[in-house]
């Protein structure tokens, strides 16, 4: 088994043995198949990328080709225990309607996101006056599939102004994590677990 | 004519009549079939294969008529996608049909062919007229059963209303309901039998004139729609067929009009232009959601089988919206499910094609 990227690590963690679980942007599938293999779910995926959706089926995995923004409105309400949406956030047209989607759709969400207040995104845009590209960040502004970058302090004042729970959040620099103290500040990556 | 020939192949008549969704019974019932790679002793690698509109039994074996290789011979076989190594695959003759199954050309009670007599059949009709093969041959459980197309609804059909039988379903180039585009090609085909002199209200049977020109131009028509744009420009454009310039008449003069004409000749040498009318019939009576009250979903309520659901970006037959619809239904009955859109130049006929990434699918889903 090979290890998982630190934020899914958290995730895998934290679902519940036997849950029914939505992951959005699922990639090739390497969440999904950990939490089948190793925590005995029941777990299905949408991923936007044909040659992902392939790799997914290879390893006997349930995931649909689908878009984040139009796609989620087929599922039907509390269709599933987790839905998840791992450093997709960002990359979607309108995060608040896919966060709403998210939470129409799961019982509880994960939700995990690269943040854009991390010192050293602050510091190459104070200093350089650019765009930054970091480990996390590694396109240039006019490639990158993020286009609606945020903070972890944004993301909790949108949870605020909607009305969400949360139920726990992680904050990871690296692959170690950090703790909640200034974590807007610190953090390069967080994880909430977010209820209604 | 392909339906007065006795075809080498195996075939099995049914020990009941058939009910048919007309409320007639169709009886007797002989459906023809082929089989591929060993049954395993406890009977759970078989693998049913539906075929398409114009498709028969010879999936992965010679056709005894053409001389062609197997229509799907690149995905069937040892070592393949659907590995006759590791499974059992079944593929028959629909009934309606006419290579050794019961159809308008068989013989009704008075010994003369059905011609028109031939009740109307639809898809599920297919499907049941298979279930009984499977109850004959002893299998009561399929490991999957895969369809492109027509292949598909049938293979649909299966899942709504056989529920337990199958644990897995890959649907390719399908759709659970046929469009008003499709239903309009099929009666241009139809029509276009029909409006033959020689189809003779479909008693042509015997009297030495068969409506080949009515049928020849019902493939033309339909073979186009099976390409794309695309493909048909790369493959012909306006090139001339033997020809260094325009002859100022009517002759063939560009490739792609050559080529339709030899698809058209070479598709009677194999079909019966009845067996067209019936089994277009059946296609435009397709409509899943209609049989459960309008509601796709409820068609797959409680269903445990996995489904994997591909369609190809060039289908503009059965477009990737068809299999979206039929995705999201899936997912609203709690199906587990996978689909995807393949990018492949060839139009519908993708699914028949060279198509690597197809491969690399249908091998991950029949792996697990």
């Amino acid at each position: 088994m090979s290890r998982l990227r630190p934020d899914l690590a958290v995730i895998a963690e934290h679902v519940a043995p036997g849950s029914r679980v939505l992951d959005i942007g699922c990639g090739d599938g390497e969440l999904l198949a950990n939490l089948r293999d190793e925590r005995r779910c029941n777990p299905h995926g949408m991923e936007i990328e044909p040659e992902n959706v392939a790799d997914c089926v290879a390893k006997g995995l349930s995931v649909i080709q689908g878009d984040a923004d139009a796609d989620l409105v087929f599922y039907p309400d509390a269709s599933f225990d987790y839905a998840i949406l791992s450093q997709t956030l960002q990359t979607t047209r309108r995060p608040d309607r896919v966060l709403e989607e998210l939470l129409r759709i799961g019982r509880r969400a994960f939700v995990s996101f690269p943040n854009f207040a991390h010192w050293r995104v602050r510091l190459s845009l104070l200093w350089n006056g650019r765009m930054p590209v970091t480990r996390l960040l590694p396109v240039a502004w006019y490639e990158t599939p993020n286009i609606h970058h945020l903070t972890i302090s944004d993301f909790q004042a949108l949870l605020v102004e909607r009305g969400v729970k949360v139920e726990e959040a992680w904050f990871l620099s690296g692959d170690r994590r950090t703790s909640a103290a200034a974590a807007n500040f610190r953090a390069e990556h967080a994880v909430f677990l977010i209820s209604r | 004519m392909a339906t007065t020939q006795v075809l080498a192949g195996r075939s099995m008549v049914l020990p009941q009549p058939l009910p048919l969704d007309s409320g007639q019974a169709l009886a007797p019932v002989t459906v023809a079939y082929e089989t591929y790679g060993e049954l395993a002793p406890d009977r759970a690698n078989a693998v049913l294969v539906f075929h398409a509109l114009t498709g028969d039994q010879y999936v992965a074996s010679t056709h005894p008529i053409t001389g062609k290789p197997g229509w799907w011979e690149r995905m069937i076989g040892p070592g393949k996608p659907i590995d006759t190594d590791r499974f059992h695959v079944i593929c028959a003759n629909v009934i309606g049909g006419c290579m050794g199954s019961t159809g308008p050309a068989s013989p009704a009670d008075d010994g003369q062919p059905y011609g028109m007599r031939f009740p109307v059949i639809t898809i599920r009709d297919m499907v049941r007229a298979q279930v009984a093969l499977l109850a004959e041959l002893g299998i009561d459980r399929l490991y999957a059963a895969v369809g492109g197309s027509m292949g598909g609804m049938q293979a649909l059909s299966l899942a709504a209303h056989w529920p337990q039988l199958t644990d897995r379903l890959l649907l390719v180039a399908c759709t659970a309901q046929m469009g008003a585009q499709n239903i309009a090609f099929q009666e241009v085909g139809r029509q276009s039998i029909m409006a033959d002199p020689n189809w003779q209200g479909g008693a042509y049977y015997g009297t030495g004139k068969a409506p080949d020109a009515g049928l020849a131009v019902a493939r033309m028509a339909a073979h186009i729609t099976y390409l794309s744009e695309a493909s048909l420009t790369e493959k012909f454009g306006r090139r001339l067929q033997n020809r260094d310039s325009k002859s100022f008449g009517f002759d063939a003069d560009f490739q792609i009009e050559s080529y339709l004409r030899y698809q058209g000749i070479s598709f009677i040498s194999r079909f019966d232009a009845n067996s067209y009318l019936y089994i277009t019939r059946a296609m435009s009576y397709f409509d899943l959601a209609e049989e459960h009250s309008g509601r796709l979903a409820d068609a797959f309520a409680g269903t445990t089988a996995r489904f994997c659901v591909v369609s190809f970006d060039t289908d503009w037959l059965y477009p990737t919206e068809q299999s979206r619809r039929l995705v999201h239904a899936l997912s609203a009955a709690g199906a587990a499910v996978s689909f995807v859109e393949l990018s492949a130049p060839y139009g519908h006929d993708s699914f028949l094609l060279d198509v690597p990434a197809l491969d690399r699918v249908v091998t991950g889903f029949l792996a697990w």
